[in-house]
């Protein structure tokens, strides 16, 4: 009841903000009535995951005529719900202060509860048509966000890809959902459950499944709009589509792949784990190569997307060969890193917003020494990009380290690709892992420490009350989810449990505070203990800092460590810092060109070094299917000046090959 | 024995409809062609009297008088005037040459027999000739719009295309006159704005080889 009415609530917000969208604080209304209904949908996901009420279903009598609309929520909706709702309450927050500051605020707001709705509808539906009609409502709501600020031809270009790639997405899925209900008709996913989905038909739904929710999650090669897309929208809005949307494709794939089809060949788990390793260090090299801040926050999405796939398919390699407990264990640390990606992602995607907001510089390049003029946001984006980087005590690290545990049991497998692969796609994670601490080292260092770079930088001011406490409330999430790591799995196992068959906890040997997985010699971890030993070692190292350290003397080096004078352009760069990254992957993975322009004599002007770089995924997959289109657009752009006669004779052979295959049918 | 009667005779009216067909894709010369249409038009007025008389149908009188005074007798003198008052170049210019378009025929006749015959398997022994039979006389149609350059010969091919369709129209039982009427009237309506047609294409250029028109669409520029 509390989450029907709260989903109802969402297109009402809309609604009012068409019609009052001229007065100032209607938006701010509008924002906090969001709010408020994410904090009523979050609680309502509590509620069932604490299993108060099982697994309620809602039959409403709308839609297609001969069908109705199927709601229902399970304990894998329930997850989602506080996934999707929690950042969504938090961003709703956010953006009562931050869209004071936007100029193109009224193309934003009214369709900002609209993509929550899809969002949340898409989780508890429970037929193909509403799930498919709540995909695209939140596939249209995002994409009227990123167009929002369509003067800048970039975002009108990022805004046609997203259309794109979110029209194939839903062309796979409707396929892949039609074949799962079959002749019959019957688009419940209980009667999907009920299909036996072997050979060809089993095949194509897990290929299109893929392909359609990978389309929308950004598994390459199919992630170039997310990096164009997502930094388009206004800061709050890109929180929920890096943060959430792309959780609310794997929502999708989890649903279809572990509930629906229930029998996916090991194969296609080895598969997800290949494009998830590929997915998560191409994301990651990229993002150490950008250096407009939310760019470089998108492509760490499409990193940490192939983290969680590689998680899910290594649960479906387990489920295929009935080893259900291992299966479990990969889809919790699967399930955990999207927990995370959300919480962290969001406040990285906030803090951006902070920063663009106080300085108007999207660029890191021209950032520099904001801890200073921003301490609070700062502090906040700290804690955000080492989770993101998956440092202890944070969650990222949990969840990461949860992944390549279950990884290391992966050779026990039957088979000899996996006894192989596994091994590569661990390797694959841990440089993942490794660069995206290069990556966010390089961006809070470039825009937080230093000294400014330009003068925007210097006169930043701290951002308002509204924005900081959401930065602030997401940075403590992100601490508490890595400090109690137990109780989050054994909640986590509550979901997974009808999905693998079998019940079991993460920490069985050693108790609460001890995450051990596979076994507690062989690796066990606790944040709490980590926090504890962490917080008395820094006490004691305070301690003794202040007790030796402040009564030695000190003094000025002649050349003060190369900082004498106050030059901000001395410093070291963001390119400079990614430049022995991109020297080693270069040619290969960035295609990367680089050229030096030299004055010509007698001219004083400075030399220029220029470095451009592409996804080869431009030119190899989608030159490609761009050339082919094309092609065949030349040839049907001939059939435009046929003759009379050319028609008529067109006319005429089709009528006359549709009579033989009548013919010939009919004789068979 | 009359039933037997019946149904022989109306057999071979129709399958002089179709002779007819195959007559006017053999002939080279456009008077000739025009001729062949009066006298398969007539065919048909035949073809529907003789339905009108087994089936006791006498709304199938009308139909018959409308295809012999339009179509058999109207239709040809028009477009006679038409060619001599125009001074057309009186052979059929061809796109594929006769002999072929014969063969194709043939195998048009043969893919409507084959057609038509298993899908009416439960129909009266009589439609279900009279229905390959129609079938063939629309496809030979076509295929004279197709093969033949001339405008004249192209109308004449949609003309024995109509033909094709009433043959089917009075040949099933049942069918309302207001559709043989509303057929006749739009092949008169036809008739009027092609003959139009060809006064301008001939103003324009002193030809009515369709070739000519088929340079001057704007778009191709």
């Amino acid at each position: 009841m509390l989450i029907a009415s709260a989903l109802l609530s969402l297109p009402l917000l809309s609604l009012f903000i068409i019609a009052f969208g001229r007065w100032e604080r209607a938006h701010a209304v509008a924002y906090a009535g969001c709010f408020i209904a994410c904090v009523s949908l979050f609680s309502g996901g509590l509620e069932h995951l604490g299993g108060v009420w099982g697994a309620p279903n809602l039959v409403l009598p709308f839609g297609l005529p001969w069908l109705k609309a199927h709601f229902r929520i399970d304990n894998l909706s329930a997850l989602f719900l506080l996934v999707i709702n929690f950042s969504g309450a938090i961003a709703s927050a956010y953006a009562i202060g931050y869209s004071e500051h936007l100029h193109e605020r009224r193309r934003v707001t009214p369709f900002y509860p609209l993509f929550l709705f899809g969002m949340n509808t898409v989780l508890v539906a429970d037929d193909a048509f509403v799930f498919l009609v709540a995909w695209e409502f939140m596939s249209l709501a995002s994409w009227l966000m990123v167009l929002a600020d369509h003067e800048k031809p970039d975002n009108r270009r990022a805004a046609a890809v997203y259309l794109m790639m979110a029209v194939f997405g839903t062309f796979c899925l409707l396929p892949a959902l039609g074949l799962m209900a079959g002749a019959g008709g019957d688009y419940t996913f209980a009667a999907m459950r009920l299909k036996d989905l072997s050979g060809v038909t089993g095949f194509l739904v897990v290929l299109l499944t893929l392909l359609g929710t990978g389309s929308k999650a950004g598994l390459v090669p199919l992630h170039v709009w997310l990096p164009l897309a997502h930094p388009a929208a206004p800061s709050h809005v890109s929180a929920l589509m890096s943060g959430v949307m792309t959780k609310v494709a794997l929502y999708g794939l989890i649903r279809i792949l572990f509930d629906l089809h229930g029998d996916v060949g090991w194969q296609w788990g080895a598969a997800m784990m290949v494009v998830g390793g590929i997915t998560a260090v191409m994301g990651v090299l990229y993002a150490v190569m950008q250096d407009d801040i939310k760019t470089l926050l998108a492509y760490s999405t499409v990193e940490n997307v192939g983290v969680v796939v590689i998680g899910l398919g290594l649960a479906i390699a387990f489920k295929a060969d009935g080893e259900n407990l291992l299966a479990a264990l990969a889809l919790v640390a699967g399930l955990y890193h999207i927990v995370n990606h959300s919480v962290f992602k969001s406040l990285l995607f906030l803090g951006a917003g902070a920063v663009i907001t106080a300085t108007g510089k999207r660029s890191i390049s021209q950032l520099g020494g904001l801890l200073n003029r921003l301490p609070v946001t700062g502090a906040a984006f700290l804690v955000g990009a080492a989770a993101a980087s998956s440092l202890p005590p944070l969650n990222g690290f949990v969840s990461e380290w949860l992944i390549l545990q279950t990884l290391f049991k992966g050779p026990g497998l039957p088979h000899w690709a996996m006894k192989f692969g596994v091994p590569v796609v661990g390797a694959l994670l841990a440089l993942a892992a490794a660069l995206a601490a290069a990556c966010f080292v390089r961006a809070y260092g470039i825009a937080f420490l230093g000294r400014p770079r330009t003068d925007a930088a210097r006169q930043a001011g701290e951002v308002t009350f509204g924005m900081r406490a959401s930065l602030v409330v997401l940075a403590g999430a992100c601490v508490v989810l890595g400090v109690i790591p137990v109780t989050v799995t054994d909640a986590l196992s509550h979901v997974v449990q009808p999905l693998t068959g079998v019940s079991f906890k993460v920490s069985a040997d050693l108790g609460w505070p001890w995450l051990s997985p596979v076994s507690s010699n062989r690796g066990s971890y606790s944040g709490t203990v980590l926090v504890m030993v962490g917080l008395a070692l820094f006490g004691a190292v305070i301690l003794l800092v202040h007790r030796f350290g402040t009564e030695a003397v000190r003094r000025a080096d002649a050349w003060d460590c190369g900082h004498r004078e106050d030059i901000p352009q001395t410093q070291y760069t963001g390119p400079s810092f990614a430049q022995p990254i991109r020297r080693v992957f270069g040619g290969t993975v960035f295609r990367a060109r680089e050229s030096v322009v030299m004055p010509p004599p007698g001219d004083d002007s400075p030399a220029r070094h220029t470095v451009s770089m592409i996804d080869p995924v431009w030119d190899g997959v989608y030159g490609r299917i761009g050339g082919i289109v094309n092609w065949a657009a030349d040839l049907v752009n001939r059939l435009q000046y046929l003759t009379v006669r050319g028609y008529l004779l067109m006319m005429f052979c089709t009528l006359v090959f549709m009579l033989l295959v009548v013919a010939v049918r009919q004789q068979s | 024995m009359l039933q037997q009667f019946s149904y022989d005779l109306a057999h071979l009216i129709g399958a002089t409809v179709l002779m007819a067909g195959f007559g006017m894709l053999y002939q080279r010369r456009l008077f000739a062609v025009l001729n062949t249409f009066a006298f398969q038009a007539l065919a048909l007025a035949a073809a529907a009297a003789w339905q009108a008389h087994v089936q006791n149908a006498p709304h199938l009188y009308a139909t018959a008088a409308i295809a012999l005074i339009f179509k058999a007798i109207a239709v040809p003198i028009a477009l006679h005037w038409l060619v001599e008052r125009l001074g057309i170049h009186r052979t059929v210019e061809t796109a594929l040459s006769i002999g072929w378009t014969m063969i194709v025929g043939v195998a048009l006749v043969a893919l409507a027999i084959m057609l038509v015959l298993p899908v009416t398997a439960k129909a009266a022994a009589l439609t279900r000739e009279s229905l390959s039979i129609a079938m063939s006389v629309v496809l030979l149609g076509m295929l004279m719009m197709i093969t033949r350059r001339n405008a004249v010969t192209q109308v004449v091919g949609f003309m024995a295309l109509e033909n094709g369709l009433i043959l089917a129209a009075v040949s099933a039982k049942g069918m309302p006159l207001v559709v043989e009427i509303s057929i006749a009237f739009s092949v008169l309506v036809a008739m009027t704005v092609f003959g139009i047609f060809f006064f301008r294409i001939r103003e324009r250029f002193d030809s009515l080889d369709l070739h000519f028109l088929e340079t001057y669409r704007g778009d191709r520029q």
